[in-house]
């Protein structure tokens, strides 16, 4: 990979602003674990199908695997590192640790964020539209419930504050 | 009256959580080294061919590629138990499912090393490939294996079965069969292998048995195994899927020693699939005789083993499709078949359950319809055959505490079964089973006499305790119910506890986090270590109190005569006083399970210190147009023996329930061609959160006496009653009886026009079992 072959792609995220050399077919999955670090983004499929890369983009849960950076010039991107408030975690984050919601915590990322963009538009979600919210990511450790309860404890707190 | 524990029964947070709620938990392929390759692994596109030639030649040439590895690089064959040395890292003569792997090239990114794997030639030689167990013993092409497809095939009998069965006064014969399924933990597997220039080899790597990767590592590269350190990283999901010993992590070993550089290898989700060792299809046939008024008098039953194309823990699998069945029921007389064939398909091995969610299904299902015949209603009909705690089964397995009474009593009442069932609705029904599982195998992979679980402790003069351990979280909360343990015996806060665990170089060894042993054997280990912690501090303090050491107490940081709570030292004095007597202050503990295994050969599987219990109501709505089940509700109580930790028990158990269902309704390993069908998260089905049901899990506290605070395992025990009750809740909606698991919408509607209301297989294959291991019975069994 000559440096020839990369472009500059311009990112906001977490509320920072970010200039970075990639090669131009690298998806958002992969710039934001190799090249910025943030590693709290998992991966399940590379395809879109598991929602376990899971991020959002102007407030709104965006599969990282199947974006492309160069299409997001612009756009807000919040990953798992941006939820908490400087070292005061998220409600949501207080929520799933308290109730055992994390149990291997590898889709826990996603789960999260997308349970805060649920709250942001519905601060007091019934247990249908949490689980309609939370339908595409896929986890195979809890059976969902002490998610479901997590998300309406955070609701129940304040939800996305 | 202060309450007995102060850590231990409380669901408080676990140590782990706010690293995952903050994505700060760094599973194996969120590390990064300077200057690291990317490895990647050819596999096979056939299901059976002799390999001819491999030519790595154009592939070497490519800029950017630093190694290429075919098989004779890694010759010495592996696997994970020593009867069933059978794998090769990478395939030198033959393939033997698509998905072998064949040769492995390291590049500095991963778009390179997949076009190197493209400029791979492999000549191949196609052979005739065997996908069921039917074609397995039917194939007359080369065999998979030596000079048969049969890879284990054991025979016992407890006492003389044909004689019990001819005096019984009701007997039935089913025939049954469990299709595959997989793990599909969200985490696709991943290693990290770091060689240094003094010739020591790191290797991270997502495995639930880092000792077991650490011995394999010594045996195929011919390295001592102290020149070898293995790190599990947490496991991003196990469920046994990462108990074995994995071609990518020899691989990138050896990529790393090749190269002299890092080399990480992340399986794709396509490739976890091939990795699979899963859940073995089964075929079974089980025959029971009763007396009139439904007590079991005999039981015989044979499995049959679709193994995939390797060993792996095969041969225990085939044992355990056999071994549970008299710790659930009380059996007087028992015979076992068991046999494993090999076919062209991924290998199988231990998932959630292992060996034993298969005969579950067949027993609970085929003690569905005794019920009906016998005119009991199916609980009676368990209530009947309860097992007895303190007791010897008939095949020799000791059972200490059994809550499986219980167990049913909450799950009956709290669905009104006996009630609801009859006054349904057609569509909508209610269906019932019971189980029992191990607390971790009794014996060890490899034959020895050393512990199975050893903890260290190591106390700083502020208070702070280190714990060490070989035991991996897999996200069951192992590292909780470590710290709480030593934290409930320390009368100390789970703050005042690092844990460090999983590494071959710092820590004692743990077998692993597989046969739900970890709570029982670890937490024995790291009590017995802090309660030898504990007396030194004991001494200490005695001396600075003038009191005698058994007049003390440990609880809320400070260590005290009982009866006067005010006087005495905190932890952190107390670990000062007895550091200043004696230096560092240390403390090792150390588990090995008691001598269990019957008097016959192939009595090594299936003892365990202790078994759980489980029952399990579930509540079905079938629509009758399309045949699709849904589950609304589910009632399930298990036998915990205590709660460490409730919050993390029920998380295992709701885990274990949503598990169930998605191998009861949807997801099967299904092949077509040779080709596995759907090797992706789309295709493969698995539940959603829109179908988890409501759940009402009760815990029964049976207070082992052999058990860490008197626990038992939780893991895995609960999903095995919820696959046989949504089964036989279909019958109690719509009268008709899937024999055969998944229950999808294909086989309602089949068996809704069936004449006999049934789908499910007709027969067994013809098979000659070996001659029966005849076994003496204990001596509670003569004359029953």
């Amino acid at each position: 990979m000559s440096i020839a072959d990369k472009v500059v792609v311009r990112l906001r995220v977490n509320g920072e602003d970010t200039a970075i050399m990639v090669p131009p077919y690298k998806t958002l999955l992969e710039v934001l674990r190799e090249d910025l670090g943030l590693t709290g983004t998992k991966h399940g499929c590379e395809l879109g199908e598991c929602s376990t890369c899971g991020v959002l983009v102007d407030g709104k849960p965006f599969l990282s695997c199947l974006a492309m950076p160069l299409d997001l010039e612009g756009r807000e991107v919040t990953t798992i590192e941006g939820m908490a408030r400087g070292r005061e975690p998220h409600p949501l984050q207080v929520a799933f640790a308290e109730l055992g919601a994390a149990q291997c915590g590898y889709c826990t990322p996603a789960m999260l964020l997308t349970a805060k963009a649920l709250l942001a538009r519905e601060p007091r979600p019934s247990r249908e539209m949490i689980k309609e919210a939370l339908s595409g990511v896929l986890c195979r450790c809890t059976g969902y419930l002490k998610i479901f309860e997590a998300v309406e404890l955070a609701a129940s707190r304040g939800g996305d504050g | 009256m202060a309450e007995a524990f102060s850590v231990v029964g409380k669901s408080l947070t676990k140590p782990d959580a706010y690293a995952k709620v903050s994505g700060q938990t760094k599973f194996a392929d969120d590390l990064s080294l300077p200057r690291m390759l990317y490895g990647r692994i050819l596999r096979s596109p056939y299901p059976h061919a002799r390999v001819l030639h491999v030519d790595t030649s154009a592939a070497r040439e490519l800029s950017g590629v630093l190694a290429v590895l075919t098989g004779d690089d890694l010759p010495v064959k592996f696997g994970i138990l020593p009867v069933s040395q059978d794998e090769e890292a990478l395939a030198r003569e033959k393939v033997r499912y698509v998905g072998d792997p064949i040769a492995a090239v390291a590049a500095t990114d991963e778009w390179i090393a997949d076009e190197a794997l493209d400029l791979i030639d492999v000549q191949f030689k196609e052979l005739p490939h065997a996908m069921s167990i039917q074609e397995a013993l039917a194939a007359q092409g080369e065999p998979i294996h030596g000079s048969s497809n049969v890879h284990k095939a054991v025979a016992l009998e407890f006492g003389d079965t044909d004689a019990a069965m001819r005096v019984a006064e009701h007997v039935r014969e089913d025939t049954v069969f469990f299709e595959g399924n997989t793990h599909l933990p969200m985490e696709q597997h991943a290693a990290v292998a770091q060689y240094a220039v003094d010739g020591k080899l790191t290797l991270w790597t997502s495995s639930q048995t880092p000792h077991y990767v650490h011995r394999a590592l010594g045996k195929v590269l011919d390295m001592p195994m102290s020149r070898i350190r293995v790190i599990a990283t947490p496991n991003g999901g196990g469920f046994g899927g990462k108990s074995d010993i994995f071609s990518h992590e020899l691989v990138a070993a050896k990529l790393a020693i090749v190269t002299g550089r890092p080399v990480k290898i992340t399986l794709t989700r396509e490739e976890v699939f091939y990795a699979h060792r899963g859940r073995h299809p089964v075929l079974m046939k089980v025959r029971t005789g009763f007396t009139r008024d439904g007590r079991i008098t005999a039981m015989q039953f044979q499995s049959f083993l679709d193994g995939g194309g390797y060993g792996s823990y095969g041969v225990a699998s085939t044992y355990y499709t056999g071994a549970l069945q008299a710790t659930t029921y009380a059996i007087p007389r028992y015979r076992f078949e068991g046999v494993r064939l090999f076919t062209n398909k991924p290998p199988c091995g231990p998932k959630r359950g292992h060996g034993t969610p298969q005969p579950r299904f067949a027993l609970e299902i085929h003690f569905d319809k005794v019920a009906e015949e016998l005119g009991l209603d199916p609980v009676e009909l368990r209530r009947r055959n309860l097992p007895a705690p303190d007791s010897l089964t008939v095949n020799w397995l000791r059972i200490t505490s059994c809550g499986l009474k219980d167990c049913i009593d909450k799950v009956v009442e709290g669905s009104r079964f006996l009630k609801r069932r009859t006054s349904m609705p057609r569509g909508r029904g209610l269906g019932f089973a019971v189980s029992s599982y191990l607390s971790g195998a009794g014996t060890a992979i490899y034959w020895n006499d050393m512990p199975h679980s050893e903890v260290q402790l190591k106390l700083d003069r502020n208070g702070g305790v280190l714990l060490l351990c070989g035991a991996i979280d897999i996200g069951q909360g192992s590292d909780h119910i470590l710290a709480a343990i030593v934290a409930e015996v320390l009368g100390i806060g789970l703050d005042d506890i690092q844990l460090s665990t999983a590494d071959t170089d710092l820590t004692p060894i743990d077998l692993g986090s597989y046969s739900s042993r970890v709570t029982f054997m670890a937490g024995n280990a790291a009590k017995a270590a802090a309660e030898s912690v504990r007396d030194q501090l004991f001494r200490a303090v005695a001396g600075a109190l003038q009191c005698d050491a058994a007049d003390l107490t440990a609880r809320d940081h400070r260590i005290y005569r009982g009866d006067r709570p005010t006087e005495g030292l905190t932890f952190a004095q107390a670990v000062q006083r007895a550091e200043a007597q004696g230096g560092v202050v240390t403390g090792n503990g150390s588990y090995t399970p008691p001598k269990l295994a019957g008097p016959y050969k192939g009595s090594g599987v299936g003892p365990s210190p202790a078994y759980s219990y489980s029952a399990a109501v579930v509540e079905v709505d079938c629509d009758l147009k399309t045949g699709e089940i849904k589950v609304p509700e589910v009632w399930i109580a298990h036998d915990i023996g205590r709660a460490i930790n409730p919050m993390l028990v029920i998380g295992q158990v709701e885990g274990s329930v949503y598990m169930a269902l998605g191998e009861a309704l949807m997801e099967e390993q299904t092949f077509r061609l040779g080709l596995h069908k759907f090797p992706s998260l789309l295709e493969y089905k698995s539940p959603t959160a829109l179908e988890a049901p409501v759940m009402h899990t009760y815990l029964v506290e049976t207070i082992d006496r052999e058990g860490p605070f008197g626990a038992k395992e939780a893991g895995q025990g609960p999903l095995l009653p919820v696959i046989p009750a949504v089964a036989n809740a279909v019958y109690n909606a719509l009268g008709v009886r899937i024999d055969e698991i998944p229950i999808t919408p294909e086989k309602v509607l089949k068996a809704l026009n069936d004449r006999d209301k049934r789908v499910g297989p007709k027969s067994v294959p013809a098979f000659s079992f070996p001659p029966l291991i005849k076994a003496d019975v204990p001596e509670e069994w003569k004359g029953k």
